[in-house]
């Protein structure tokens, strides 16, 4: 009787299908998507407003009964779920009378977004200049190295506020590519930028050690140029470590986004996002401790599940990896102790 | 060691001299507009923009632009034209805080983060290491500011427990300092307690394969003694390098947001109202400080380090 075999791909997937926990993540994450998708839908159909809209001064009827959405000592309407069918589903913010709900998903969508691509962004910079570094060591590993060191030097935090503000300010401008103060691109390469270093030594580390193996030496004996050996040999074995990074990196790329918009160094209006609604929810905590929660809940959430669904997938990959979820802050990679 | 340090030493130079133009360059040359105008701030009269253009000497060349930059933040004579006041003043009056703060958490976090990491590694998937997984987990995920409104609501307001913060200086009432800080230092610790203990956990779970800890075992040394004095002891040593550089991060700049949302009149809090006016000469000398003092911090580290481990020092990495 033949055994069995399978590729690489299905044992992991059989692996990762056998962490629930994993599993339970990747669902909650998928609800967060779902919610934060169908944004227009509900802002359409069911709240009749949108994310900016205010009602400072309007009424409305819950369960009959008249209130403002704003009362006169400024106090923002608390949760009505469907008393108003549906308008002002978790009550309004701020002194503005924005619904609440609405804003909430539209925040979402900023938040997601920024963390997906500014994701992509790093994974793309880091992956390439990790493969170059090692793949062409010398000077070239000297140069990339260098400059990946100067953006470690600085705290993350600090590098994201002081490109941030300075951006805010300014707009950037380089070459044909102008962004506007307030563009939404704007925290998404800073996001990029300041992350790069954290994946892309790991990676230059790999590569380091894939380099010896006898397959490459045989590609390059084969006449692979060396585009062929980066792309066709070095990163297909990369893959794993790749895809785990990408994952764990949208969740430190939320936080940070969140962090910074917190402050007022990320997201400009008239963007929102949920870091930025709780530093306004923080301010009225005490009397309306809902707005600051609720977003605050949601960022927990959507970062906890990329976070455990990250780490299922490592163990599924590559369960001797050396990507942690530890490998995310300042842990420093010593030279040449990777693999 | 002696050449070591010399050359440690030679190497943060370097360092601090790039990362000081690399300051200069987000402030003063990345973004797309007048530099007077963003250093004036957001109500500045053209007069006043026109005499921070010679002040600062805007229409020179970048070199000369660079100088006078470091001349202003190193000597103190930095001003913040929307708040009209001296930043450095303003950074040292703030550092008392912002220390006692670092302190505190950074003892929180390694205790602690030691105290599940080596609890979780004593028996790898039984229950106390799920269970301080999902805590570290959870730990990791959670952003600072949430943590610190609940903590606010519930524990300074709903139950007055704790009271709503604010700093008091540690030589006027030591007891009332650490009462008044002890929010904000879990807040600022709870980050990096998962990390810790899971970086921890997982440096214990490679030692355990080592020869020598099967030695230990063999020559019929108690449990506890191998775990606490061979497993421990050796995966405590990476996480040395780590603490220095957590450290300095954090007092860099991770406590911007604990400053700002306990209202601790720290520098971070000075930081958090200079983003919030978007009023760059106190970010531009905060953000220049924080980076030096973490290239400061971990060469000492790193020196330290060398002393602890000669493989280091004498430059043959461990393989």
């Amino acid at each position: 009787m033949q055994p069995e075999s399978h590729g690489p791909w299905y044992l992991a997937f059989r692996r990762l299908r056998r962490n629930r926990l994993a599993l339970v993540s990747l669902a909650v994450f998928g609800l967060i998507v779902v919610f934060v998708l169908a944004a227009p839908l509900w802002a359409d159909h069911v709240a009749h407003t949108g994310p900016n809209a205010t009602h400072t001064t309007e009424t409305i009827t819950v369960d009959g009964e008249q209130r403002d959405v704003v009362s006169v000592e400024g106090k923002p309407i608390g949760p009505v779920w469907f008393g108003a069918g549906g308008k002002f589903f978790l009550g309004a913010d701020g002194g503005l009378g924005r619904d609440e709900m609405v804003r909430l998903m539209y925040g979402g969508r900023t938040s997601l977004f920024i963390g997906l691509t500014s994701a992509l962004i790093t994974t793309l910079l880091a992956t390439v200049l990790g493969l170059l570094a090692g793949y062409f060591g010398g000077r070239t590993d000297t140069v990339i190295s260098r400059l990946l060191d100067v953006i470690w030097s600085f705290p993350v935090v600090l590098l994201g506020i002081a490109l941030g503000v300075a951006l805010a300010v300014g707009g950037l401008k380089i070459g044909p590519l102008e962004l506007a103060g307030n563009s939404i691109w704007i925290p998404i390469l800073i996001i990029a930028i300041v992350y790069t270093p954290y994946m892309a030594r790991p990676i230059r580390g790999e590569v380091l050690a894939l380099r010896e193996k006898e397959f490459v030496e045989a590609a390059i004996s084969q006449g692979a140029g060396a585009l062929r050996v980066m792309f066709g040999e070095l990163l297909p074995n990369l893959w794993s470590t790749v895809i785990v990074f990408f994952t764990l990196n949208i969740a430190n790329n939320m936080l940070l986004e969140a962090a910074l918009s917190f402050l007022g160094a990320g997201v400009q209006p008239p963007n929102s996002s949920w870091g930025k609604m709780v530093s306004t929810g923080v301010e009225v905590i005490y009397t309306s401790p809902l707005l600051a929660f609720a977003p605050g809940v949601l960022i927990l959430l959507t970062v906890l599940s990329i976070n455990i669904f990250g780490d299922g997938l490592r163990d599924a990959l590559d369960p001797k990896s050396k990507v942690r979820l530890e490998a995310r802050a300042g842990a420093p990679e010593p030279e040449g102790t990777a693999v | 060691m002696a050449r070591f340090v010399i050359r440690r030493l030679a190497g943060m130079v370097v360092v601090l001299f790039i990362v000081s133009v690399a300051t200069f360059a987000i402030f003063n040359v990345i973004p797309n507009s007048n530099p007077a105008q963003r250093m004036a701030g957001k109500n500045a009269t053209p007069t006043l923009v026109k005499s921070i253009e010679e002040d600062w000497g805007f229409d020179e060349s970048l070199p000369v632009q660079y100088f006078e930059t470091m001349k202003k933040i190193f000597t103190g004579e930095l001003i913040s034209y929307s708040e009209s006041a001296n930043v450095d003043d303003k950074i040292v009056e703030g550092i008392p805080t912002t220390f006692s703060l670092c302190i505190g958490a950074a003892v929180i976090w390694l205790g602690l983060g030691i105290l599940f990491g080596y609890l979780s590694a004593l028996k790898p998937g039984g229950w106390l290491d799920r269970v301080l997984t999902v805590v570290s987990v959870a730990g990791i995920s959670l952003p600072s500011f949430l943590l610190a409104a609940v903590f606010l609501y519930f524990l300074t307001f709903k139950v007055e427990l704790f009271p709503a913060s604010s700093y008091v200086p540690f030589t006027e009432d030591p007891i009332q300092w650490a009462y008044h800080l002890i929010l904000p230092w879990f807040t600022l610790a709870i980050l990096n307690i998962g990390f810790y203990s899971r970086v921890l956990r997982s440096n214990m779970l490679d030692v355990m394969k080592e020869d020598y800890v099967r030695t230990a075992r063999a020559k019929g040394l108690s449990e506890r003694r191998v775990m606490s004095r061979h497993v421990l002891r050796n995966s405590l040593i990476p996480i040395i390098s780590l603490f220095g550089l957590d450290f300095a991060a954090t007092i860099g700049g991770g406590a911007i947001i604990v400053e700002s949302i306990f209202s601790l009149n720290g520098v971070g809090q000075y930081a958090a109202e200079a983003i919030s006016n978007f009023d760059l000469p106190p970010i531009m000398a905060i953000t220049m400080f924080g980076a030096f003092f973490v290239v400061l911090f971990s060469a000492l580290v790193d020196i330290f380090y060398a002393y602890l481990d000669p493989r280091i020092r004498l430059g043959t990495s461990a393989q």
